[in-house]
């Protein structure tokens, strides 16, 4: 008789082990802390370095990139800090997306929890890391007030939608990575590059409205990063801008096809990356 | 309807369960020489990546009440059987089925964090078993008490010594109710009088836990918990049965 052919690719494994993993929330809620209160430990001022020295490094880009591009200050300091703390929300759920089950390989060979686990302690630490960050978003309120309306509650949706994608992406970098651990360093250096393709430092309107017609139409091609979509969508109810449908249907569009990706991959491979580990 | 409604019982069954490894960084295939033989199971080399099989053909029925202990040599597959049997590895081909919450305790280290205090190293331990925060709580100062570590549970971790830290870990482990339980050794490195004392709770938890399977080298250890056994070699189950016909089986096997 033939072996019976291994069940471990089921749908119904791969939705209890996003919805068991959903369950021990206290388990990932309290790691998720820990990782922040862990960063920090000894020192005194604890995770606010975390929001100062993030702060530091977007009022000095600002200071620099409005001088390069003769931009008033005052416009370009709040859009190179919030487009950070928005990329900073990206480029962890990537990084850290990247190397999550590699990075608690004894727990996944010590203890049989839903991978998912790991994902939404990271998701949840990235979000805390977020909330942190927002401090400087209200002092930079207070040196330069926006023009803020009701399409600042458009805010929360924005973000629920950023950690929606946080956590396909992490798991989904994450089970690639596990088996081809080359995509680690690629991965790191595709985050690098695309922070400088994407609108933080520089502002999309203007080189689209540049007098110069080459640039405005190079600056086109800028849309088909996706990244640009889900920095504008977020900073734009933060800054008090209007928005555009363009960039809420783009990443709608992205969070549906990357969920649909994500779950073919993780039916396929889930039960094989405590193997890979 | 006819069918039964009879309470979910506490069991594991496996059938034709294999465990196969991919290595993906041998470079070379004389690997191959210097693996086989010596330790676990087989080296395929029939694919591009070399497979190692760690287990093969496993059919065990444990049932609610079992008491097993797993003997073998090193690298007889003890430690793979133990992880398939908590669903670590689902088996590459053949069944595997668990009902039941496991509380593997393959490390005592495990989870545990250096920088943060032995009160809350005890609680997210405590989480990692499958426990609430509420039933930790609970059972915080019981643990405290047993682990005879007074204020140094205020220390951050990084301060203990190993016993100490020993200490700690059997003292969270022993804690909690688990449904299936599945020990490893290297519960040793403890004075000798601790050691005293936690047996006595290591029997309390076996004796409140559904199911046990414990890996062990230590035969007083093993009679002591259990009453029958598998007999792993090569990877594959060579014997199963009474504990002292397994012993004595594998002990006049050279």
């Amino acid at each position: 008789m033939a072996p019976p052919r291994p069940d471990s690719r089921s749908w119904s494994r791969t939705f209890d082990d996003l919805g068991g993993g959903w369950r021990q929330r206290q388990l990932w809620g309290h790691l998720g802390w820990q990782d922040i209160k862990q960063r920090y430990r000894r020192s005194v001022l604890g995770p606010i370095w975390i929001t100062i020295s993030m702060a530091v490094t977007a009022v000095a880009l600002g200071i620099l990139y409005a001088g390069l591009f003769g931009v008033d200050l005052a416009v370009m300091l709040p859009h190179v800090l919030v487009g950070f703390i928005v990329w900073g929300f990206i480029s962890g759920a990537i990084l850290e997306g990247a190397d999550v089950f590699i990075a608690n390989e004894g727990l996944i060979k010590h203890l049989p929890s839903p991978l998912s686990v790991h994902v939404y302690r990271l998701v949840w630490r990235q979000t805390l890391l977020f909330a942190h960050n927002m401090i400087v978003y209200v002092v930079m309120l207070l040196v330069f007030p926006q023009d803020l309306d009701a399409t600042l509650l458009l805010v929360l949706p924005a973000f629920l939608l950023l950690m929606l994608n946080g956590a396909w992406v992490a798991l989904l970098a994450g089970v690639i990575t596990t088996r081809f651990r080359d995509l680690v360093p690629i991965t790191q250096s595709i985050v690098q590059l695309m922070f400088f393709l994407t609108p933080i430092v520089w502002i999309y309107e203007d080189l689209l409205n540049s007098p110069n017609a080459a640039i405005a139409e190079r600056a086109r091609l800028a849309e088909f990063n996706p990244f640009l979509h889900f920095v504008e969508f977020i900073r734009r109810p933060l800054l008090g801008q209007e928005q555009e449908l363009r960039h809420w249907i783009v990443v709608l569009a992205i969070t549906v096809v990357g969920w649909a990706l994500t779950m073919v991959v993780v039916r396929r491979y889930r039960s094989r990356v405590s193997y890979w580990v | 309807m006819t069918v039964s409604l009879a309470p979910r019982s506490i069991g594991i069954t496996t059938k034709d369960a294999c465990v196969d490894f991919p290595i993906f960084d041998a470079k070379s295939r004389s690997l191959k020489k210097t693996v086989m033989g010596l330790v676990g199971g087989n080296i395929s080399s029939t694919s591009k990546v070399p497979i190692i099989e760690a287990l093969r053909d496993v059919t065990l029925t444990l049932e609610h009440g079992a008491r097993v202990a797993l003997v073998g040599h090193n690298g007889a597959g003890k430690t793979t059987l133990l992880r398939l049997l908590a669903g670590i590895y689902e088996p590459t081909r053949g069944h595997a089925e668990i009902r039941g919450r496991v509380a593997p305790i393959f490390d005592l280290g495990v989870g545990m964090d250096p920088e943060i205090s032995g009160l809350e190293n005890i609680m997210i331990r405590g989480l990692f078993l499958g426990m609430t925060r509420k039933q930790m709580e609970d059972r915080v100062d019981d643990i405290a008490e047993f682990t005879e570590l007074g204020d140094f549970l205020r220390m951050p971790l990084r301060t203990y010594s190993t016993g100490m830290r020993v200490r700690l870990a059997l003292g969270v482990v022993t804690s909690i109710d688990p449904e299936i339980l599945l020990l490893d050794e290297g519960i040793g490195a403890v004075d000798a009088a601790f050691l005293e004392k936690s047996k006595q709770r290591l029997a309390d938890l076996v004796e409140r836990s559904g199911l046990l399977v414990f890996a062990s080298h230590s035969d007083e250890f093993l009679r002591e918990l259990c009453d029958t056994a598998i007999w792993m070699e090569h990877g594959q189950v060579k014997q199963t049965g009474d504990l002292e016909e397994v012993l004595r089986a594998y002990k006049g096997h050279p």
